[in-house]
Parts: C-alpha cells; sequence; structure tokens
C-alpha cells in the first residue's frame, strides 16, 4: 500500500449536508447513497488492493442534474470522482473519503443509430459492448474492444482513451470519436464535434479523449461504427522462445501486413488459459500468438499464407488456422479470460500495462525474468504485440504481510525499464493512482507543468478527481506565473534578417 | 523594428520565444509560411521563422513512425517514406496549388491539422501525431507523448498542437505513426448520378464492408475539369469509389462494389490515374480559378442539401465538389464578398462548420476564417491558450480576432 492520496479535508466533508440541501429540488432522494452500506459496493475499482468509501455517491440521470451537481460541488469546495463500469485498473475512479462519487450508470440510453452517417449517439453510462449490439442486426460494430466490454462504460473508455485487440488496425477509442457532450466543473455544457469530421477550433475532444475525468464529465458520446468485415480467421501460432515469437510479430508488419489483432501470451499465461477454458493451445511452447485477419475472404487467405510463412521462417512449431467461425472464437477464448485464468494461479494479481517499441520485445520480456527473480514474485505476460503493449501480470497473495508492497515495487520496475528501452508507463490502462508517482521517469516538472496548466484551463480548483495522475496537486496560482527576465541581451548570437 | 528570427535549434527557440514574452511582442510562427493563406492574417512585428529546424532524425520502417524537425520539407518526408514503401496514411492536402507558395514543412501539416479522402478511413494529422517537443508561449522547452502508438501516460497534447496553427507552441520535433503503401488501387467510377443519388451511393459504399478509402463525387463542371480523361469527358457528374490494399484482395472487392450499382454506368481507373484523380480532389484542383474557397465539415448524409441551401442564398457560388462521402465539400465563390455568415447560417444546424481557405488578406482579417463558437466554448478556448501562452504572443489573431 505504498500509494497515498491527499489528506481529506474534514471543512468540506462537514459541509455534505450543505450540499445535500441545495440539490434537493434537483436530484431525488432515490439517486443519493449516503449509508454506509449503500456506499460500501462502490469503495473500489479494477484496482482492488485500494478502497475507500466515498462521501457520497450520487447517480444524475439529466444533463441538467450532473451541472447542477459540479456547480454546487465547486461552490462548496467539495470533490468529484467520475465513475463508469468501475473497471479502471489504475484506480481512476478511485473513490476519495472527501469527494463525492459521480456515477453515470443511470445514463444508460443508445439515443440514435444513423447508418447513412456511419455513427451512433450515445449516454455515457452504456457499455461498450452494448453499442456494437445495438448496431449488429444492421451489420455495423463499434470497432475498439476492450477486454472489459461487457463491463466497461464508453464513457470511461473516453476517459481512459481504450484499447483492444483490434486497435492495430482500427484505432483506440480515440480515433473513433465523432463527437462529445461535456459539462465543465463550473456547470456549463459544451458540444465538440458532431457527426461531421474534425471539429471547428482546438481539439478539446482529443484531448479530453484519455483525461481519465480530471477535465469534465461526459454526458454524451458520438461513435464512428464501422460495417463488420466480411470474413474473419485467426492463426494460432506456437514459438520455441520469445524471441522467435517477437521476430515473427516485427516481420510481419515489416512486411506491410496490419493485421486486424496481433496477440501473444507466454508460457505460464498459455498454461493458465488452457487449464481455466481449454482452447487447445499447445503447451509445449514458450510464446503463443494469436493473429487475426480480417477483410474479404481472398484476401484473408491471401494474407493467412503470407504471415504463415513468416512465422515459419522464424521457427514457429506449431501454426493452426481456423476454419470457422467457432474455432476462430475458441482460438480467442484462452486469450480473452487470460487475466482470471492468471487469477486462479493466485489469490490476487496486479496487471501492468507498459507499452514499448516492438523490436525491443525479447529484451523486456528477458528484464521482466530477472526482476521477477529480484522480487521472488510469479508473472504471466500477455500482450498486444502487435502495438507493443505488455500486460505483465504480477502474482502476490495480499494476505502475506509485505507481499503487495513487493508486487508494486516489481510493477515499477517493468514500468521502469519500459520507460527506459523507449517505451512508456501506460498503453491504455490509464495513470490514474497507479503510475501517479512514475510519471517524473517519462516526463520533467516543466513537462508535467504543461499539462497540469491545461487541467487549470478546466478546473482551476482541482475539484475533478484529484490526487489521480499528477505526483504532486500544484495550485494553479502558482502554475501560472512566469517568471520573465526582462531586459536581458536576447540571443546574441541568434541569426537576425 | 521588423525582423525575422531564424533559430537553428530548441534553444535558440526557446530564447526567442522567451524573450518576446518578456517584451511582450508578437511574433508569426512559421514553417515555410506556404500556409499563410490559411487562417486570420497574422499582425505582428517579428517573424519566427523555424525552416532551420529541419531533417529526418529517426526512421524505422518496421516500427512504423518517423521522427523530424518540423522545419523539414514535406517532400523531403515523402521521398523518405516512398523509398521504404510508406506512406502518410492521412493523406494531407497539399495547399500549392491553392496557394501558388511550395510544398510546405512537415509541422506545418499538424499545425493545420490537414487530411485529404482517406480521412474517414484513416483519420487526419490528429490520429498520426504520437508525440512531439515544443517551446510554449512561455518560452519553454516541454515534450508530451512518445514514439509508440498506445500511450495514454498524461493528457494527448498531442491532439491539441494539431490544429492549433502554433497559436499554443511551436514544434520543436515530432514523431509520428506512418504506414505501408497499398500494393494496387482502384477507383470505380459511377457516371450521371444527381448529387442526392450519389449521397446516397457513398453512403452505401461506405457501409459496405469492403473497405472503400476515397469516396468523392465531382458534379459535371468540376468533372469537367480533369486531367484524367474518363472523368474530364463524361459530361456527366462523377461518383468515385477508390479501394486500395493486395492485389486478390482489391481485385475481390472491387467487384462485389460494381456489383452494388447495377444499371448505373461505371468505369474503372487503375494505379496512375486513380493517383491522379485523387491528388486532384485532394488538391481541390477543380476550384483553383474560385476567389474565395469554402471548406465545408456536414454530416455526410447533409452535404447535398447544404450545398444546395448555400446555392439559393444567392452567394455568387461558381463550382463544389464532395469528397470524403459528401462530409466534407469544397465550395468556390466569385467576387469579393466572403458570404461568411449567410453560408454559415445553412450549415445543418449544430452539426457541421465551415473554414474560409481561399480570400484576400484583408477579407480573412475581416471576416470569421474559423467556425466561431459558442460562448461557453469561447471562454473555454481562451483559458486553453493562455494555458499555453500568457502573453498571446504566438500567431495571435491566426485563429480567432483576439485570441
Ligand atoms: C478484466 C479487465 C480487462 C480489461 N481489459 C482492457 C483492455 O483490453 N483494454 C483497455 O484499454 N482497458 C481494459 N481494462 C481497463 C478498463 O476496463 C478500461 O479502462 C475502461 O475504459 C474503464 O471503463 P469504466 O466505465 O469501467 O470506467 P471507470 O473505471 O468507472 O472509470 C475510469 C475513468 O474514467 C472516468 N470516467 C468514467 N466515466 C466518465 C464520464 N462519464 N465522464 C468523465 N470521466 C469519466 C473516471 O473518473 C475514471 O478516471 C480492463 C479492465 C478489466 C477489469
Amino acid at each position: 500500500m505504498t500509494l497515498a492520496m491527499p489528506k481529506p479535508d474534514a471543512e468540506a466533508m462537514a459541509r455534505l449536508p450543505d450540499l445535500l440541501t441545495r440539490l434537493k429540488g434537483v436530484l431525488p432522494a432515490d439517486n443519493v447513497i449516503v449509508d454506509p452500506r449503500g456506499l460500501k459496493p462502490y469503495e473500489c475499482d479494477a484496482l482492488t488492493a485500494y478502497r475507500q468509501p466515498p462521501l457520497a455517491v450520487f447517480l444524475p440521470e439529466t444533463v441538467a442534474q450532473v451541472a447542477a451537481i459540479l456547480t454546487a460541488c465547486d461552490a462548496l469546495g467539495i470533490k468529484v470522482v467520475p465513475r463508469g463500469g468501475g473497471t479502471s485498473l489504475s484506480g481512476g475512479s478511485f473513490p476519495l473519503a472527501d469527494g463525492v462519487l459521480l456515477a453515470m450508470g443511470k445514463f444508460n440510453r443508445v439515443l440514435e443509430v444513423d447508418i447513412e452517417n456511419r455513427c451512433a449517439r450515445v449516454q455515457p453510462g452504456v457499455t461498450n459492448l452494448a453499442i456494437s449490439k445495438a448496431v449488429e442486426h444492421l451489420g455495423f460494430y463499434y470497432a475498439p474492444d476492450p477486454s472489459s466490454q461487457i463491463a466497461c462504460s464508453i464513457g470511461g473508455n473516453v476517459a481512459e482513451n481504450s484499447g483492444g485487440v483490434h486497435c492495430l488496425k482500427y484505432g483506440l477509442t480515440t480515433n473513433n470519436l465523432l463527437g462529445l457532450e461535456v459539462v465543465l466543473i463550473d456547470g456549463s455544457v459544451i458540444r465538440l464535434g458532431g457527426k461531421h469530421l474534425d471539429a471547428a477550433g482546438y481539439d478539446l475532444m482529443g484531448v479530453l479523449t484519455g483525461s481519465e475525468g480530471l477535465l469534465g464529465v461526459v454526458t454524451e458520446v458520438t461513435v464512428r461504427i464501422l460495417p463488420k468485415p466480411s470474413t474473419a480467421r485467426a492463426l494460432l501460432i506456437g514459438f520455441p522462445s520469445v524471441e522467435s515469437a517477437g521476430d515473427a510479430v516485427a516481420k510481419t508488419i515489416a512486411a506491410g501486413i496490419i493485421p486486424a489483432g496481433m496477440e501473444m501470451m507466454d508460457r505460464p499465461a498459455i498454461h493458465a488459459a488452457e487449464a481455466f477454458c481449454n482452447a487447445g493451445y499447445p503447451l509445449d511452447v514458450e510464446a503463443l500468438s494469436i493473429v487475426e485477419l480480417d477483410g474479404p475472404p481472398a484476401e484473408v487467405d491471401d494474407l493467412m499464407q503470407r504471415v504463415s510463412e513468416i512465422a515459419r521462417d522464424c521457427g514457429a512449431v506449431s501454426i493452426r488456422a481456423s476454419n470457422s467461425e467457432d474455432e476462430r472464437l475458441a482460438f480467442w477464448a484462452g486469450r480473452k479470460a487470460a487475466f482470471p485464468a492468471v487469477g486462479r494461479l493466485s489469490p490476487d494479481y496486479l496487471c501492468m500495462d507498459g507499452t514499448i517499441p516492438r523490436h525491443r520485445l525479447a529484451e523486456v520480456l528477458t528484464g521482466i525474468t530477472r526482476l521477477s527473480g529480484k522480487h521472488g514474485l510469479r508473472v504471466a505476460n500477455v500482450f498486444h504485440a502487435g502495438d507493443g503493449n505488455l500486460h505483465p501480470l504480477i502474482l502476490y497473495d495480499a494476505n502475506l504481510p509485505g507481499e503487495l508492497d513487493r508486487a508494486e515495487a516489481f510493477g515499477a520496475d517493468i514500468l521502469r525499464l519500459c520507460v527506459e528501452v523507449g517505451g512508456v508507463l501506460t498503453g491504455e490502462h490509464g495513470v490514474g493512482i497507479e503510475k501517479r508517482d512514475l510519471m517524473g521517469t517519462m516526463f520533467d516538472e516543466i513537462d508535467l507543468a504543461h499539462q497540469e496548466r491545461l487541467k487549470c484551463a478546466f478546473d482551476p480548483n482541482h475539484r475533478l478527481n484529484p490526487g489521480k495522475v499528477f505526483p504532486v496537486l500544484h495550485r494553479c496560482a502558482e502554475l501560472g506565473r512566469m517568471h520573465v527576465h526582462r531586459g536581458q541581451l536576447p540571443f546574441p548570437d541568434l541569426p537576425r534578417f | 523594428m521588423a525582423s525575422t528570427l531564424k533559430p537553428r535549434d530548441t534553444r535558440d527557440v526557446a530564447e526567442a520565444v522567451a524573450w518576446a514574452a518578456a517584451e511582450g511582442q508578437p511574433l508569426e510562427v512559421l514553417g515555410h509560411g506556404s500556409k499563410r493563406g490559411l487562417g486570420r492574417p497574422v499582425q505582428a512585428e517579428h517573424t519566427l521563422d523555424l525552416s532551420a529546424l529541419s531533417g529526418i532524425l529517426s526512421y524505422e520502417p518496421a516500427e512504423l513512425f518517423m521522427t523530424a524537425r518540423p522545419g523539414t520539407p514535406r517532400a523531403e518526408i515523402e521521398a523518405a517514406l516512398a523509398a521504404r514503401g510508406q506512406m502518410l496514411p492521412f493523406e494531407p492536402i497539399d495547399l500549392a496549388p491553392l496557394y501558388g507558395a511550395g510544398g510546405g514543412s512537415i509541422g506545418g501539416i499538424f499545425a493545420a491539422n490537414l487530411a485529404g479522402p482517406r480521412r474517414f478511413k484513416a483519420g487526419a494529422a490528429r490520429d498520426h501525431l504520437l508525440g512531439f517537443k515544443a517551446v510554449s508561449g512561455r518560452g519553454e522547452s516541454f515534450k508530451s507523448g512518445g514514439t509508440v502508438v498506445k500511450n495514454v501516460t498524461g493528457y494527448d497534447l498531442s491532439k491539441l498542437a494539431c490544429g492549433s496553427f502554433g497559436t499554443l507552441a511551436c514544434f520543436t520535433e515530432i514523431t509520428f505513426k506512418v504506414l505501408p503503401a497499398a500494393e494496387k488501387t482502384r477507383t470505380l467510377l459511377l457516371f450521371g448520378l444527381d448529387e442526392p443519388a450519389a449521397i446516397a451511393a457513398m453512403a452505401r459504399a461506405g457501409g459496405a464492408p469492403h473497405e472503400v478509402s476515397g469516396l468523392a463525387h465531382l458534379p459535371a463542371a468540376a468533372a469537367a475539369l480533369s486531367q484524367v480523361g474518363y472523368v474530364r469527358d463524361a459530361g456527366k457528374p462523377v461518383t468515385a469509389m477508390r479501394l486500395e490494399g493486395t492485389a486478390i484482395s482489391v481485385a475481390a472487392r472491387l467487384e462485389a462494389l460494381r456489383g452494388m450499382f447495377p444499371g448505373i454506368a461505371q468505369e474503372e481507373l487503375h494505379g496512375m490515374n486513380s493517383g491522379r484523380l485523387w491528388t486532384e480532389i485532394r488538391d481541390v484542383a477543380a476550384l483553383l480559378d474560385a476567389p474565395l474557397v469554402w471548406r465545408l465539415s456536414v454530416p455526410p448524409s447533409e452535404g447535398a442539401a447544404t450545398v444546395a441551401r448555400m446555392r439559393s442564398t444567392g452567394a455568387p457560388v461558381t463550382g463544389w465538389l464532395y469528397d470524403q462521402a459528401g462530409g466534407q465539400i469544397w465550395l468556390g465563390l466569385d467576387g469579393s464578398d466572403a458570404a461568411a455568415d449567410k453560408l454559415r447560417r445553412e450549415l445543418p444546424r449544430g452539426d457541421g462548420h465551415a473554414t474560409l481557405i481561399r480570400a484576400p488578406d484583408a477579407l480573412r482579417a475581416a471576416a470569421a476564417v474559423f467556425q466561431p463558437e459558442p460562448p461557453a466554448l469561447v471562454a473555454l478556448t481562451r483559458r486553453v491558450k493562455g494555458a499555453f501562452d500568457p502573453k498571446a504572443i504566438l500567431n495571435p489573431g491566426r485563429m480567432w480576432a483576439g485570441i
């Protein structure tokens, strides 16, 4: 438990009754939870090692209610943590003792499906999978597909800029959004984009995406939907070493092939997945990759062949091609269940999320094995190999004193390693509280100050989700100060004309 | 006294901007200056010329990214990519024909968030900027993002920087995603569709699983100006649908796409002619003679109706064409009145915007070049500008008067 939150503000907490009074005519009593029993289910997100009941939970149903809650909280100095499905793995929706949790679950309607413009307008509490379900009968789907898609909300996806196995070809959340409606902390409602492309003015939709609930509350999302590919087939390829598997990934991309998905698992992950769901994975290999190709049948057949050849050249020992939709889904079943499968190996696990340049894969995995020895904890690796996004799963037992601390130290070492080889701290799970204190390994103070000032432009009093993302909470007034040195001789040797 | 500052490296840029901030001296920030015609003219005594910050710093084809200094010529970037069979997937419009000012720099392409016909499939410049280093209006050098596609570490300032026209920060280094160029390109032409029918046909093609990467419609007058024989000599409106990919795939998809439009006169263009036609569409070749050019961004299904409404306002519309399935419309006007308010009133309600792409300086200084925003958004835009450039010295007024 190494991650500390800012000390709760007792005075702000004492103003809860004032807040409830202010909201009386706006938010029905049924949409407010304050009793400890009712708060309990909201005490954590998917970073379950950290628990803290919020001051209160509000469940708004209208944009006007969201605006009223934000305005009142801003005025009374009470913090607000937005929450969608609560599946964040980085503590993005982790509650604050002195903050209300704004649970967006009642914003659960698909507002419009517009096939002519190939988009859907939905409320933020709609789950990721529900969007695809809503357009499925028309032959369409929503491309970004996080493994948590039955539970996570599109609002949470926007806040985290979530990805999935199909992001290699179809992009992340940010590449699949057309419009947002957002309520700012001062209660103003802004609409960014719409059914057209490229909003006028600054790309505020782009910067709100992935902002982890720190800039505004999303109340409506317009997403692009895509026609379902006419065929999709997958290859299940076993390799004698992680190096050869990594090599095949790099060579496939270098050959100009961008598969719909290209995933990899190491030995411990393969065994865990196979034991969990009998997907038919080979157990005598060191690495397994799943490559999905989609498009017209002729193209898919052709690329299956090309990818297989590359794999064989890299030393693949087994190659299976799916010959039916059931078989394709079976190939994926193990991968999709990798987290719970690994969860059975150990009472607890931490899921990490670094990204590295593809060609450093083997080297980083060797490093992770070394770190596993150093910290005395087991690790299983699954990754979105196509885009270099690693998910090492660190196994630990929270009931053994000190193990969580060790697991966290191990995780931090892995992420530092990712940054060292030219990668980043998080590919899709977000910084939240989990990676907050590591931000300094990627950014210096000036970099961070530029990000924090953007926060100040949206939320000058740090009401929205404070304590997340940034290691230090600077006051906006302090950040805005400029130290100008007047009268110095400017750039004496700069060429001028 | 007016001067041009020509920094050689990041430190020079930081020094120059710090000086300007201290002295309250606005700077016109330029790469090659090829896009000075886009946006409002900047009133600044001093020019910050970034063209000396040039050169490709790192290019690893297998990692699908390139890092370059902002002043690197577009032509140099495209040549380096082509040599390895890769491309800028967002197909940025080349404004040289419209502005007569050269191909410009890679920094300018990102600062203006340009994109071409492939936009609806591949994204715009904003979808490809993976990270950057820049100097903000505070005279401080900072970085954001990285070199990998999957990265949510901190705010995605790349998105904000794209399309901010140098009003927030000056790029000193940019890293962007690149992709393999397609093996084969084919274009299906449909002849004789009127505009509503063309919009409907493009929606059907875009809604089918054939991965079309270009959907454009040229009214007869625009088609007649093409250099591509099949298009120029059609004597009719021409609807163009592009397919790219492996040879096997393109052949299969082309057949399927043809089958969707029975009874409509068709033709198919191969590689060379395809390339020529899509370059013409991308660079708005049909409107090169129009003194005033607008770019409209609307929901694709509203394209034809929007043009019809705008023409009926009495504004002297002389030519137009539809790109991106009808979602991007280029409109040419005669005369010396940009008709900004008149045209903008006819945009679909609350869903679309219009940018004045070509007009004389005086007109662009007087008219709102970019779509005016509602008050809450203006206030937020001002605060964002202030966060990066508190003294308002970087390209003041380039996007909106007073910002
Ligand atoms: C088993 C499992 C598998 C996963 N697999 C993937 C994966 O493949 N890819 C991936 O990218 N992620 C994955 N995740 C992580 C997680 O599901 C995503 O981050 C998801 O987008 C979170 O959505 P949520 O609705 O649960 O958000 P929450 O956890 O409720 O919130 C996440 C963040 O969003 C903010 N937020 C939520 N709603 C709003 C709103 N309306 N307005 C403003 N801010 C808001 C919160 O404040 C918080 O910062 C996985 C998680 C689990 C548990």
